[in-house]
Formats: C-alpha cells, structure tokens, sequence
C-alpha cells in the first residue's frame, strides 16, 4: 500500500507525557540498593558539613513502572530506522544489527575497566588491533587512532596532526583549502587548530577542479580537506590530481571520510594520495546513532603521520598486546582512556559479519540504490548534476517552487507518507537541496514506496499545494516554532512552567 | 547477506531502469588506476552464531568486574544501573534515530534531552547544561577553550589534583591555539589550597580549573578558589569525574562554579572499558550564546503544543562554519538518556542513599588499610569513595601478588605523579561488599 494512507500517525494509542518532573510524588522510589553492610557513620563525621547537601531540589521522586511507561511513551514519538525508511542525506542510516548490541554487552567487555593492566585486558586489547588492521585495509592506509569520539573529533584530530607534522618540519603553515560543498564542521575542525579556510568551488560537474586547487596552493597552505565521494554524493574523480598538486607545495591531503560507505572494497583513500581520514563508525560500520550519538571517529593514516597519533595506541609484543604511551612525538590525548570502546566492539562484529565480499556488496548495492532513486526521480525534481552517484543523490525544489512549495514543505509531507525526510538545505551550493542516501540495507519495495511518495508529493505541489504547505499532519504535533526557541530559550524545566 | 535485501533479480530490474549494464557500470567515473582489483584483506565472513562464539571467547580473557574483585575507579566507576535503562535505550525509536533534525518525528530524543538538560542542571546547580559531549576530559577541555572565548585571556590556571588525563586533554587542545598552562601543586592535605591558587593568578588568567572530588577522592573546599578567581576577573571551572558524588555533596553552583563539566558515565553507564562515554557540560545563563554542543529548547507548534527544537543553532558549526563556538556534531545522546533514566530511578533520596553508601565503604576500607603495617594513607583531607595509600613495598609487586587472589587493588600512580610513586588509589563503590574489602585488607596484610 503506498500514499499517505499507509501510516495512520502512530498505531495503537499514543500518550502525551509531561517532563518526568511532573510526575514526581513524594515518598516514590524507583530503585533497589544494597543494604549498608559497614558502619553507618553519619556523614557530617567523614566530610565538613559544609561541604554536604541536603537535598536535590526538582529532580524527581517516580516508581519503576513510571519510568517505563514515562520513557517508553516518549519514545513512541520518535522514527527511527527500525520504523523505516530514514534517507537523511550524508548520515548513512543503514540497520543497526542487534547481534552487535550483544556482543558489546558481554561482561568481558561492558564490566572492563579501562586501567585494568594490559595483561587482564588481553582480549580488549586484541580487538582494537584486529579493528585497527581491518580499518586500515578497508582505507588504504598504515595505522589508525581509534581515540576521537565522533567524526568531527575526528577531523579535529586529523588536523591536529598534519600541524604537528608540518612543525616538526619547521612550519605548521597558516591556511586550509576546503571546497564549498564541504560539511560545516570542517572549517570548524580547522580553526580550533588555529587555521584559516580558504574555500574552493566546485567545477559545474559538481566535482573539484584541479585548476582550482593548483589556483589556492601555495607554500601557506598546511591542508586540502576534502570529502570523496562528496556531500553532492559524486565521486570526486581529480582526487590523485588534486593530492599531488597539494604534495608538491608539501600540503597534506585529509580526506573526509563521512560517505566511505559509497566505495568501501572498490576504491580506497590510501591508493589515491590521500595522507588521512576520519571513519564515521556510526555511518558505514552499523554503530546505532541513538539520536545523535555515540559515535566514533577513527583517524587512519599514512605512516609518516603514524608518530603523531594520539596515545596511547595498541601494539602487538612477545608478550601480547599493550597500550604504549611512549611515543614522543605525539598531539597528546583527545580523551579519556583508549577508545569509545563499545563502538569499537559493535563495528568489529559488523565487520566480521560482512567479511571483504559483503562490505563491497555493501557498497555496491548502496550506489545502487541511490542510483535507481536518481533515475525514477529526475523528472518529477530538478537535478542539478546529472550523472552517476553514489552513494546519494542531490536534487533541489525548483520545479515546485513557482507553486510555493519550498524543499521544507516536500521534508514533512513525506512524513505523513510514513518516511523520515532527506537531509535538507545541504550542501549549499545547491539551493533548496534535497540530499538522499537510501544506503545498502533497503529492499527494492521500499524504494519504490519512497520514489511513488515523492511523486505524488510533487503533483500535490502543483495540483494543492496548500496540503504540502500545511503538512505534516499525521505526527503527534505539527511543525514547531523555532523563533521563539531561540528568541526566548526555555533549556530546562522548572516548577510551574 | 541477511542485512541486504535485494536480490539479484532485483538488481537486475534496478539497472534497467538506471540504464546501465552492470553494477560495476555504476562505477565508471573513479577512474581505472584507483579502483582496487581484488579482495579486502580482512578475514572471511562469519555466521552469527560464529561471531558471537567467538567474541565471548575473547571477552572471557579480560578481568571483568563481576568474576574479578576490584578497587579500580580513577575517572572510571563500578556504579548500579536499574536494568530498566538498559532496556529503555535498546527500544529502536530511540537506539536507530539519528540527531533530531526533524522535530515533528523526533520529540521522544527531544524531550529526553531536555529532561537530561534539568536533571544535570540539578545535580550541578547550575542553569544550563548543553545536551552531551564526548566525555568528560574533551567536554572540560571544550570549557576551558570557552572561558578563553569569553574572558578573551590566555593563562589557564589547573590544578595538579585534576585527572592527569583531562589535563593532558586540556592541554592537547588549548596547545593548538597557543594558550599557557599554570599548574597549582596540592596539598598535604591532597587538596587544593587558596593560597597555591592566588599565587598563580594574574590579569592574564582566563579560569582556573579544579576537579571534585579531585582524583585523588578528596572532597576540594571550592567557594575560597571560586572567589579567588572571580576576585582576578577569571571563571571558575569545575570537573568531575564522579557526578554520584553530587548527591551527597554542595553542587558546584552553590559553591560559586561558572563552568561544570565532567563524565556523566557512572550515571548508570557502568565501566566499558572507558566508553563511549558521556561529558557533561553546565553554565551560567548568561553564557549561553557561548557554549559548545547541542541545546534543545521548548517551544510550540502551530496549534499552541507544547514540543522541543534544537535550538541557538547560530551557534554550531553547520550555520558558523570557522566561526562555530565548537566543531562537535554527533556527540552522546544516548548515554544521556540512559544517564536520565538511571538519575530520575533513583531520585534525590536514591542517589543520596547511592553517594552515602560509597562514602561508607570507601572510609571503612581506607580505616582498614590505613591501619595495616607498611601502609599508609597518604592525604588527609576528607574523601569520598577513592583514597591514596602509601605502600613500604613497591605498587607494582604488591599488585601483581594481589592479582594471584584475582583481587585489582587500585592503581599505582607513578605513571602521573612520580613524587607519589609508593603510592596506590583504591576506590570503593557501593557494589563492593564487606567480604570484598575485607579480602583485600587480608591480602594487602600478606602480600605487604
């Protein structure tokens, strides 16, 4: 069944819940400790008392069965990709596998601590080798530092240690070339590291120019960051050019590794110039994003960056494996402890899951799908780059525009059409973008669901506009006011609000 | 591959409709010299059930905290989760939703957020907590780099008590904008006195930073550094590695902090050998337009509902590019939910009851060991659930003999403070017995 009737808002009944504040009542407890088994000295005895306080005012006092149904309610209200299709643009929202939730809850690796001496902490220490050796095959290039967070501490990472390698040559240089198409967070990533962006535009195949990269390069310039395939989802086809027009003025080429999943097993960063780049584990390698986070952000590298990754770093001995802080050359540390490990574990199982063939099948059925949304779609959007993706597809709202139905409007009617929007208004070189990544993990049958809402949303747009321009109207509550977030900001809950 | 549904003869009807010969086809524009013409080196699929053999096989070699009696805390800690959180954040509309973009289909993350954003307001006694960062050591670096923003002053003052790592993640990140370290050595007492901190302050100090309780356990006096910083025109900053302790102890709000962040992971988030973790991070309303990460706020639609937006975006990397107050995107949402839930299960009076009973066993055992022959502790300011020992014997071999009684006693801190390095920090959360702690007075009294 398609069109808007196959969602009816949320099956079954939905609840409105108030903050858990609200429903505290006096005296309702919530939780089970042990008893206290050691003498019960009153606190004031072991602390100054005027150091101790008496109460927590606001937070709440509820019943187990509160909390459950509280949250369980709330989570009713979101769509997540166990629900359905969610082709948020740049985001790669393939299933999240539950084997993986498993494995990364064993108590050999949820109840390790993380200074545990190497020796007790052998078979930890042994996954993050084997990831690190998958995820520099899987780059193409010679070690990688598990430590940053997310992608964006990736980057930052990145940056951090072409600085340090151009220092260690004498000059850190002052400048960054970074295209326009680029995710915001990589000029962001720059400047925290004290550089200035010099941006780049895109050729009109949406693709970089090396003219334009040999026109920005100069002898200042520390970096080119790059995303390939980019955030158009087009292969950036002058990559080895543009690496060694960088090289030769003794720039580094950091590679935006975010859409990986488009070339895993087909082409790899290392094998066209690129010096490093971030793996967002929670995009191509099935880490759940769990409503923005956690992810991780591996950094792998060519071996003249290796002595400048964070510590410590893994290494195999005669006498097993051990994390080495000596490594004189290195940024320092970014974190805590050795790694968001349980990302790790998660993203190893996936791995082993798919093994060489199912990750180039992976990608491969990923440019797939994208590709086949692109040609069922064309004529219904204007395309402003008409040839082969990959891993995602950009088009833009100027055909429904004369009708006053702008790109936010498509967004939420596809909500009443039962799928989470595309990513939208990015990249900006693209005016009203609409960016589509279906990913590997979606069945023809859905595909053509998505591509029939799409283009009955564009023939709403023309035949009653007002209906995409009120939309949505199945969600639980309509589109919301954003000025008045921010004009007024109400960040917290308080008593009687 | 059971995560990819087409066929081939699905395939096949996808590349007519494309118009292209082949999947391969799809891959025309990388050219020839860059594509990889054979397998990825990594090892051949598994089965599901293979997989999960095999990796309970290399879990079982780690010492985890259940078959394993441990004292190990240092920026990690053994706390109780209900089982409840760990249910409630496996439920897919939370666990497989991305960042809440769209408001209309992501109000369950959104009012999660905001619950999450009170209840660490709460804990700390401040005004507004942003919705999560990495962990704790990055989120105070993020603080320290935002008291540089906002006092426009390059000289960070920090505590020597502070977690050696969240220092050397501090410094790794303010090192890159050039700004300078001052360290304020402790005390005898293992705190961190007024007088150290004035001596170092100046017109150049963007914020002194200090940790609490600081990593040696003792429970610092922040009102005296607050007003001393404040009196020098700096911010305070307050991290924290152990947010339980705030159940029982003055918030850093009452005591004067701009900034608290810290590791929100003993929050029910237990031990994962160090992550993924959650940082949180609290300020002062005024300071709002300068903090780093995600804020959700509440708002209404159309019709007058109440609902939650992300919001202040000027703020963030995709609206400011270079110009952001931080690059972070993705950061911990979900760890914050299960933060939330384990917070909001225990309530004031449970996490008080919590925070009492760690302060309990800690000081039964640090009475236990103190009171043995060739040891001793070493501070003697007041602590909540870890203590310094002084060993006559070295860390290290006692350890190792602990560890034939599958006993981790602690951790020796010669790796950070060579000037403590007879010296071992044991922690005692409310999970360890009697029985537990009295296992490792008896092997400490015979491995002495």
């Amino acid at each position: 069944m398609s069109g808007p009737g196959r969602t009816v808002g949320i099956q079954g009944l939905v609840f409105d819940e108030p903050p858990i504040f609200e429903r505290s009542t006096p005296g309702r407890v919530g939780y089970s400790l042990p008893a206290c088994d050691v003498p019960a000295r009153p606190p004031e005895s072991l602390v100054p008392a005027h150091l101790l306080r008496d109460d927590i005012p606001g937070l709440p006092e509820v019943s187990e069965v509160e909390v459950v149904r509280h949250y369980t309610r709330l989570s009713q209200w979101n769509f997540g990709i166990d629900l359905g299709f969610y082709p948020l643009g740049s985001c790669t929202m393939k299933y999240n596998p539950r084997v993986n939730e498993d494995v990364a809850r064993l108590a050999g690796f949820a109840r390790a601590h993380p200074y545990l001496p190497d020796e007790l902490a052998q078979g930890a220490l042994q996954l993050l080798w084997e990831l690190e050796r998958f995820l520099a095959e899987v780059s193409g290039l010679d070690r990688v530092t598990l430590h940053p967070s997310a992608g964006a501490q990736g980057e930052l990472v990145g940056m951090m240690m072409i600085r340090a390698y151009l220092q260690s040559k004498g000059n850190p240089r002052r400048k960054v070339i970074i295209p326009e198409s680029a995710h915001g967070t990589n000029p962001a990533s720059s400047a925290l590291c004290g550089y200035q962006v010099v941006g780049v535009k895109s050729g009109p195949q949406g693709v970089v120019e090396p003219k334009a990269v040999a026109e920005a390069m100069d002898p200042d310039v520390a970096a080119i960051m790059i995303t390939n395939p980019n955030t158009l989802g087009l292969f950036e086809e002058h990559i080895a050019e543009i690496a060694d027009i960088v090289h030769e003025q003794g720039g580094q080429v950091y590679c935006d590794g975010a859409n990986l999943n488009a070339v895993m097993g087909i082409t790899r960063p290392g094998d066209w110039g690129v010096d490093l780049m971030q793996i967002n584990l929670h995009k191509t390698f099935s880490q759940p994003h769990g409503g923005g986070g956690p992810g991780a952000g591996p950094v792998a590298v060519r071996r003249h960056l290796a002595p400048f990754m964070p510590v410590p770093i893994v290494e195999k001995g005669p006498e097993g494996f051990r994390l080495d802080y000596d490594r004189p050359k290195s940024i320092g540390r970014v974190r805590s402890f050795a790694a968001s490990f349980g990302v790790m574990v998660r993203a190893y199982a996936y791995i082993r899951s798919l093994g060489p063939d199912g990750l180039k099948h992976a990608a491969e059925t990923a440019v797939l799908n994208a590709n086949y949304i692109m040609a069922q779609l064309k004529d219904a959007y204007l395309l402003p780059y008409d040839r082969r993706c990959k891993h995602e597809c950009v088009f833009s709202d100027a055909k429904q525009l004369p009708y006053d139905v702008k790109t936010l409007d498509i967004a939420k009617r596809l909500m009443d059409y039962g799928f989470h929007p595309p990513t939208i208004y990015f990249p900006l070189i693209v005016p009203g973008a609409l960016m589509i990544e279906p990913t590997e993990t979606e069945s023809k049958e859905t595909l053509d669901e998505f591509i029939a809402a799409m283009k009955a949303i564009a023939e709403e747009a023309r035949e009653q506009p007002e209906r995409v321009r009120n939309a949505p109207s199945k969600p639980r509550i309509g589109r919301m006011d954003e000025t008045r977030a921010a004009r007024q900001p109400v960040l917290r809950w308080k008593p009687g609000t | 591959m059971r995560y990819i549904p087409n066929t081939e003869q699905d395939t096949r009807a996808m590349l007519a409709a494309i118009g292209a010969g082949s999947v391969d086809d799809l891959f025309s524009d990388i050219p020839e010299s860059l594509r990889l013409r054979r397998p990825l080196k990594i090892p051949a699929a598994v089965s599901e059930a293979e997989l999960v053999r095999q990796l309970k096989a290399l879990a079982a070699t780690n010492a985890d905290a259940d078959s394993w009696n441990s004292f190990l805390g240092a920026g990690s800690y053994d706390h109780f989760s209900p089982a409840i959180a760990n249910h409630l954040i496996q439920r897919g509309e939370f666990l497989t939703a991305y960042t809440p973009y769209q408001p209309e289909v992501s109000q369950g993350t959104l009012q999660a957020l905001f619950e999450y954003q009170t209840a660490i307001c709460q804990l700390t006694g401040m005004e507004v907590s942003n919705a999560s960062m990495y962990e704790g050591a990055s989120a105070t670096a993020e603080a320290v780099l935002m008291a540089q923003r906002i006092s426009g002053r390059r000289q960070i003052v920090v505590a020597r008590s502070v977690h050696p790592e969240y220092r050397e993640v501090a410094r790794t990140y303010a090192a890159q904008l050039g700004l300078t370290f001052v360290e304020v050595p402790f005390a005898e007492s293992g705190g961190t006195e007024t007088d150290a901190v004035q001596a170092t302050l100046g017109p150049d100090t963007a914020c002194v930073l200090v940790q609490y309780p600081n990593f040696f356990g003792v429970v610092e006096d922040l009102a005296p550094i607050a007003e001393a910083a404040h009196a020098v025109g700096a911010l305070f900053i307050v991290c924290s590695a152990e947010p339980v302790a705030l159940g029982l102890l003055k918030s850093p709000g009452e005591c004067g902090a701009d900034l608290v962040t810290g590791e929100g992971l003993p929050l029910g988030g237990g031990l994962q050998y160090g992550g993924p973790a959650l940082g949180f991070f609290a300020t002062r309303e005024r300071f709002v337009r300068h903090i780093p990460g995600r804020l959700v706020g509440q708002t209404v639609d159309r019709d007058g509902r109440t609902g939650y937006v992300l919001t202040l975006a000027t703020r963030e990397q995709h609206i400011r590019r270079e110009k952001a107050t931080s690059n972070i995107c993705t950061s911990e949402s979900l760890i914050a939910l299960l933060a939330t839930i384990s917070l909001v299960s225990l309530g004031p009076r449970g996490l008080r009851e919590m925070a009492l009973l760690n302060l309990r066993k800690a000081a039964f055992a640090k009475q236990r060991l103190g009171k043995l022959p060739g040891i001793s502790v070493r501070f003697s300011g007041a602590t909540f659930n870890e203590f310094v020992v002084r060993l006559k014997k070295k860390p290290n071999t006692v350890l190792a003999q602990l560890r034939r009684k599958r006993i981790v006693g602690g951790v020796g801190l010669e790796r950070w403070y060579p000037e403590l390095a007879d010296c071992l920090l044991c922690c005692v959360t409310e999970q360890k017995t009697r029985e537990q702690i009295e296992a490792l007075t008896a092997a400490l009294g015979g491995a002495r």
